[in-house]
């Protein structure tokens, strides 16, 4: 590895980082009119990326009959104890039920009954074959005619300017090479961020997990580097899960009513309260009190029931059904054992991401967020994740007119722009083509990767201390992981797969601290287990605010944010300077 | 939980190398192999696309996985599940890719 990287150099109006489900549909979106290029820059291949490589078992978040999008918000706004953005949860809400009516349309198949109506499971579901979902949504993206789709292409970097971004750079996963990507306008829909904390098997199947191992986090690392507002990462999100395989737990308690019993035989599920949150706590708290293990009651159903649990686990989480088979008994036989995952940074479940507006632009002018990335609106699964990129590629595509308004008339200061570009993306390679010049150490890549989530789940509340912690573990783990970054920096790289790697842990490491500085700034416990600090137990009012931050010379700076409520939407704009303003008010 | 890649059926078409999720496999004098077994997520994405039923997936110790193996096969809208179990028994269980899941 004496040569440096080739460098491939491409423009585009629009990039889309991350082909997963918002991005997948941010990118049809954009195609319905033509009026601007695309770029899909997605680390695997779209066709089976993200969060529904191996399916999805229901739709669940849909508007079901006599139901209003309010009805939606409001259920998200309960059981995230009030720390939501109404504005962004309505938006999503309105949209729900037209991006499944567009899914239905290009070949996804929904339940219906004998009038035509979908088939509901729950007050918010509907029940599909959601095995394909993935390579639908590939299909619709690849398609357009103004779209371009670069897999195998992970993006490290953007290219922000006096809070512009005129950028991003990447670099091929398999090939030799760096990509100098220039764009008008960005999208990140990179999803959300697992493997900060140990997980629930570390052994030989350390990545069977809830989320996917491969979103490491890498938009909400870049968007912290660059300074843009983040928000509620303190609300990480811990799955209900059936024990080893992981698999959703959603499919059994909601589809044969089978309900939360421990070891001793009572069921213990309203105990805690019904809260996502509530679920998982009451679980553990059940299991550390001595009344463990914690099961899906499940051995009063019938075998035609359990066959077709079969089949609905091998449309979304085969494991499972593999699990069952192999050891000669099922859900019929054997109640479900249950545990919480380690915790995972998701703005699809929970509410962590980018600060944004209702149009999901970010506090970084031409940058727009959708999907998990996004914060403020948790409860958003699939279809909220596909009403995002709708918003964002329509909010893009009016930012992308009035810019070209505004160029016309100004015109000026291209040259500088040009030149910073060029540099900025120079050093973000020189950063890759370090790695491959380190020397070779004892320290290897898995072994960084276990020190970081062993300090997690130790100090920050992981499996391993029943997702409890206080100020001075919290501390601790700020201390070690400072201590891990010069460890990290000094891994070698010896092909492209290599420097992948080093980089997942990089972008988990910086979200790490931020979570972390979220974590402390909480000073009470509004919901169990997501975010429980012992030195504070209990909700406190005065914590009825979004925990917000922004990384600035070099430190994480916390900003306490009033509640946004339905009727008074966010909205961002940019000044002469490029200096954020919401709602017309300077920051 | 892993894959295995049944390196005399494999025909070396990289289907399962572009659809991996995790960029976890690569071609290795002309074969897919799997770079590191316990990188991967079990979303089978790799069964769907390979055309010759070249790999399998298995569940490690720690998750109960006693040797079985669980394969698929496409036939129009029908998809074939099947689990083999070591002493060769087998079961399967077949989906149709056009019915909705019951629960």
């Amino acid at each position: 590895m004496d040569n440096g990287l080739q460098v491939k150099t491409l423009q585009t109006d629009v990039l889309i980082i991350g082909g997963g489900t918002a991005g997948c549909y941010a990118a049809y979106v954009l195609g319905q009119n033509q009026n601007h290029q695309v770029m899909i820059a997605e680390k695997a291949n779209i066709k089976r990326s993200g969060c529904l490589a191996a399916g999805v078992n229901a739709i669940n978040a849909y508007i079901t009959q006599g139901r209003v999008p309010m009805d939606y918000v409001n259920y998200a706004k309960q059981d995230a104890k009030g720390i939501v953005r109404e504005d962004l949860l309505l938006s999503m809400a309105e949209g729900l039920n037209e991006v499944t009516k567009v899914l239905e349309d290009n070949g996804l198949v929904i339940l219906k009954d004998d009038q035509g109506n979908y088939v509901t499971r729950g007050n918010r579901n509907i029940k599909i074959n959601g095995e394909n979902i993935k390579p639908i949504l590939a299909e619709m993206a690849a398609q357009q005619g103004n779209v371009t789709v670069l897999n195998h292409v992970n993006i490290t970097d953007y290219i922000v300017e006096n809070n512009q971004i005129l950028g991003a750079v990447g670099f091929s996963v398999d090939e030799r090479e760096a990509y100098v990507i220039r764009a008008k306008a960005v999208l990140v829909a990179t999803g959300g961020a697992a493997g900060l904390y140990r997980p629930n098997n570390p052994g030989f199947s350390r990545h069977k997990m809830w989320y996917p191992p491969f979103n490491t986090g890498a938009g909400y690392a870049m968007g912290i580097r660059s300074g843009a507002e983040m928000t509620t990462f303190e609300m990480r999100f811990i799955a209900l899960r059936c024990k080893d395989t992981i698999a959703p737990t959603g499919t059994i308690a909601q589809g044969v009513q089978a309900k939360q019993m421990n070891g001793a035989g009572e069921i213990y599920e309203k105990k805690y309260g019904i809260a996502t949150c509530e679920r998982v706590y009451g679980t553990t708290k059940e299991k550390q009190e001595g009344r463990g293990p914690c099961y899906l009651k499940t051995d009063e159903i019938t075998r035609e029931q359990e066959e077709d649990l079969y089949k609905a686990y091998l449309n979304m989480a085969p494991a499972q059904t593999l699990r069952w088979l192999e050891n000669g008994s099922g859900p019929a036989t054997e109640n479900v054992e249950i545990e919480g995952t380690e915790p995972y940074i998701v703005g699809g479940h929970t509410a962590s991401g980018y600060w944004i507006d209702n149009h999901r632009a970010t506090t970084i002018k031409g940058l727009y967020a959708a999907g998990d990335v996004a914060g403020g609106a948790p409860q958003k699964y699939v279809t909220g994740a596909l009403v995002e990129g709708k918003i964002a590629g329509e909010s893009i595509q009016h930012f992308l007119q009035t810019q070209e308004r505004e160029l016309c008339s100004q015109g000026s200061g291209q040259e500088d722009l040009e030149q910073i570009f060029t540099e900025q993306a120079r050093q973000y390679i020189d950063e890759y083509e370090k790695f491959f010049h380190n020397s070779t150490s004892f320290i290897t890549i898995e072994q960084a990767e276990e020190t970081m989530q062993g300090i997690m789940d130790t100090y920050a509340g992981g499996i391993g201390s029943n997702y409890q912690f206080n100020e001075t573990e919290l501390k601790l783990a700020k201390e070690k992981l400072k201590n891990l970054i010069p460890v990290v920096e000094g891994l070698q790289a010896g092909d492209m797969d290599e420097l992948l790697q080093i980089y997942e842990i990089r972008e988990r490491l910086t979200v790490c601290f931020s979570v972390i500085e979220h974590l402390m700034a909480r000073k009470e416990t509004r919901w169990h287990s997501f975010a429980e600090n012992m030195d504070y137990p209990k909700e406190s009012e005065d914590f009825k605010k979004y925990v917000n931050s922004c990384y600035k010379n070099g430190e994480i700076q916390i900003l306490l944010r009033e509640l946004v409520d339905a009727d008074h939407s966010l909205e961002f704009s940019f000044d002469g300077d490029n200096k954020l303003k919401i709602g017309g008010v300077a920051q | 939980m892993s894959i295995a890649i049944n390196q005399s059926k494999c025909v070396g078409c990289k289907r399962c190398v572009e659809a991996c999720p995790g960029n976890l496999i690569k071609i290795q004098d002309g074969k897919a192999v799997i770079r590191r077994e316990k990188d991967c997520w079990g979303c089978t994405s790799c069964l769907k696309e390979c055309r010759v039923s070249a790999i399998s997936y298995f569940l490690g110790a720690d998750m109960g996985g006693r040797g079985s193996v669980l394969s698929v096969q496409e036939k129009g809208n029908e998809r074939i599940w099947t689990v083999e179990s070591p002493d060769g028994n087998r079961k399967s269980i077949v989906i149709n890719t056009k019915e909705s899941n019951k629960y």
